[in-house]
């Protein structure tokens, strides 16, 4: 019963191009882990060398920004949408 | 053919091709359009420009376009006001507005970024041009892609007023409506970016869009007779204009259009959405989002992804921030309206309230040329001061009423000429 994670673009060479994949795990932080051994490389596209979600990175958990949540440590369950999202700007 | 080298991550250097492409592949940095400056210095003079039609493609050998420019024949290059009795007012001899509410077609400063991406847009061969907008952005896009040929896309929250709808619909856009909010709506035009292959401005064209932020700045300092201010304050919602006006400064001295000075940059928020504001007088790099709350929606952004080099570039120039409330906005937007006859969005209350602030903190002082950037408006959000204006009166057809109600009003004794 795993969670749903949508992968943006830059990041489908690590997942031989899906823009779908699943994971596991019952915080943010474990879906990641799950998610670099699943497709090695995409981890350290996400996290910075401190191991914080990188500036130009935004997840979601069913369209909820994870900073808003408890950000690594936000609870997912199964069946959860995961989107990561490059940061974008531009005005209204 | 341009003086463009390529794109360039901002945060990790790394290098990529001219393509529809907006974020570094390795660290999610935004990318940013690179150019020969040596190669530009050689082939502009201020002659040349000032020899040019008055838009904004006058600037066109630092702007990302290989081609000769056709959208926005008619954007950018809006006046720089000299405001008399508002500096007298604010105790400030050098006032000036640079007044983007006249910009063409759809009086914002939205018209220049717009005209930008979308030309990039056809070089690049979409069809399709997109955003995801509530306003400003979104008429912009629909104008400009009506009349270049371009079928349009714009997404919308659901709860948006009418009027919103009427304005890009009326360009022959088709609107789409989404349950949530804009992040909501953002992040769903990422995902349709991506899957559709459509040219989003402010998503994959981003950083020829950002590009044309530049003019603003290239303008304000041509029009002072190619010098800098001394002040410029600028409003910030996703972070675009402010540090694209600080390369356009820069880019001017680097080749040689401008001699010399520096220019403080000032960043102006909303107290309902100012995430970057808090971040600078917190002296912090981490801009925390918020959930914006304030009259001035089309700087309303909770998660400016760019608002990182706005704390940069405001630092780096000597500049501040400050945050105005909305009565202060309103009461801004007012003054404007009365001693200059120039009617701002909420976003240009926003600007001139928070320059007031700056005033009073000496930070800006009386003796500097300082520029007001107006980035919209108030005829389009005629909503936000409808309700603090005063109420017209109401008199029969008879000249006995209007006598005294002059005199009631107090202006009675002057109406004494015609005795």
């Amino acid at each position: 019963m795993p969670v749903r994670v949508r992968v943006p673009t830059p990041l489908r060479r690590f997942t031989a191009g899906a823009d779908e994949v699943a994971a596991e795990g019952s915080s943010l932080r474990q879906v990641l882990e799950n998610l670099e051994q699943r497709h090695p490389g995409i981890r350290e596209r996400l996290l910075d060398e401190k191991g914080d979600i990188r500036r130009f990175v935004n997840i979601y958990v069913n369209g909820d920004d994870v900073r808003f949540l408890d950000s690594l440590n936000s609870k997912v369950k199964d069946g959860d949408d995961i989107s990561i999202v490059p940061a974008i700007a531009g005005g209204r | 053919m341009s003086f463009v080298t390529g794109l360039k991550c901002k945060e990790c250097g790394q290098e990529y091709p001219i393509a529809p492409l907006h974020v570094c592949e390795t660290c999610f940095g935004p990318l940013e359009v690179s150019y020969n400056y040596a190669k530009i210095r050689a082939a502009v003079s201020r002659a040349k420009i000032e020899a040019r039609m008055h838009n904004l493609w006058r600037y066109r050998e630092l702007l990302p376009v290989e081609s000769e420019p056709e959208i926005g024949p008619n954007s950018g290059f809006t006046p720089l006001v000299h405001c008399r009795r508002l500096g007298a007012e604010l105790g400030l001899k050098q006032l000036y507005i640079k007044d983007d509410t006249v910009n063409h077609p759809t009086l914002s400063y939205k018209d220049r970024v717009v005209s930008v991406a979308i030309s990039k847009a056809r070089e690049f061969g979409f069809t399709t041009v997109s955003c995801a907008s509530t306003g400003n952005l979104a008429t912009a896009v629909a104008a400009h892609a009506a009349r270049a040929g371009l079928k349009c896309y714009i997404f919308m929250p659901e709860n948006v007023e009418a009027g919103k709808i009427v304005g890009s619909t009326i360009y022959g856009a088709q609107v789409i409506t989404i349950r949530g909010n804009y992040d909501d709506v953002n992040r769903l035009c990422s995902e349709i970016a991506d899957k559709y292959g459509w040219a989003f401005v402010n998503i994959n064209l981003r950083p020829y869009y950002t590009e044309g932020a530049k003019t603003f700045g290239f303008e304000v300092a041509e029009q002072l007779g190619w010098r800098l201010p001394d002040n410029i304050v600028v409003p910030t919602a996703g972070g675009t204009i402010l540090p694209k006006v600080a390369k356009a400064f820069k880019e001017f001295k680097e080749v040689g259009l401008v001699k010399e000075g520096e220019a403080k940059i000032f960043s102006a928020q909303a107290a309902g959405s100012a995430p970057v504001i808090h971040a600078l007088h917190k002296g912090v790099d981490l801009i925390t989002p918020v959930k914006p709350d304030t009259i001035a929606k089309s700087i309303a952004i909770g998660n400016p992804a760019d608002g990182y080099y706005v704390l940069k570039v405001v630092r780096e120039s000597g500049g501040w921030g400050e945050a105005a409330s909305d009565p202060e906005i309103i009461d801004a937007i007012k003054l404007l309206a009365r001693t200059e006859g120039i009617f701002a969005e909420p976003a240009g209350g926003t600007t001139l309230a928070v320059a007031i602030k700056l005033i009073a903190q000496r930070r800006i002082k009386p003796d500097e040329l300082t520029v007001i950037s107006i980035t919209g408006n108030g005829y389009k959000t005629l909503e936000a001061v409808a309700g603090s204006i005063e109420k017209p009166f109401v008199i029969e057809a008879r000249l006995q009423e209007f006598d005294a109600l002059y005199e009631r009003l107090g202006d009675g004794k002057r109406a004494t000429s015609a005795a």
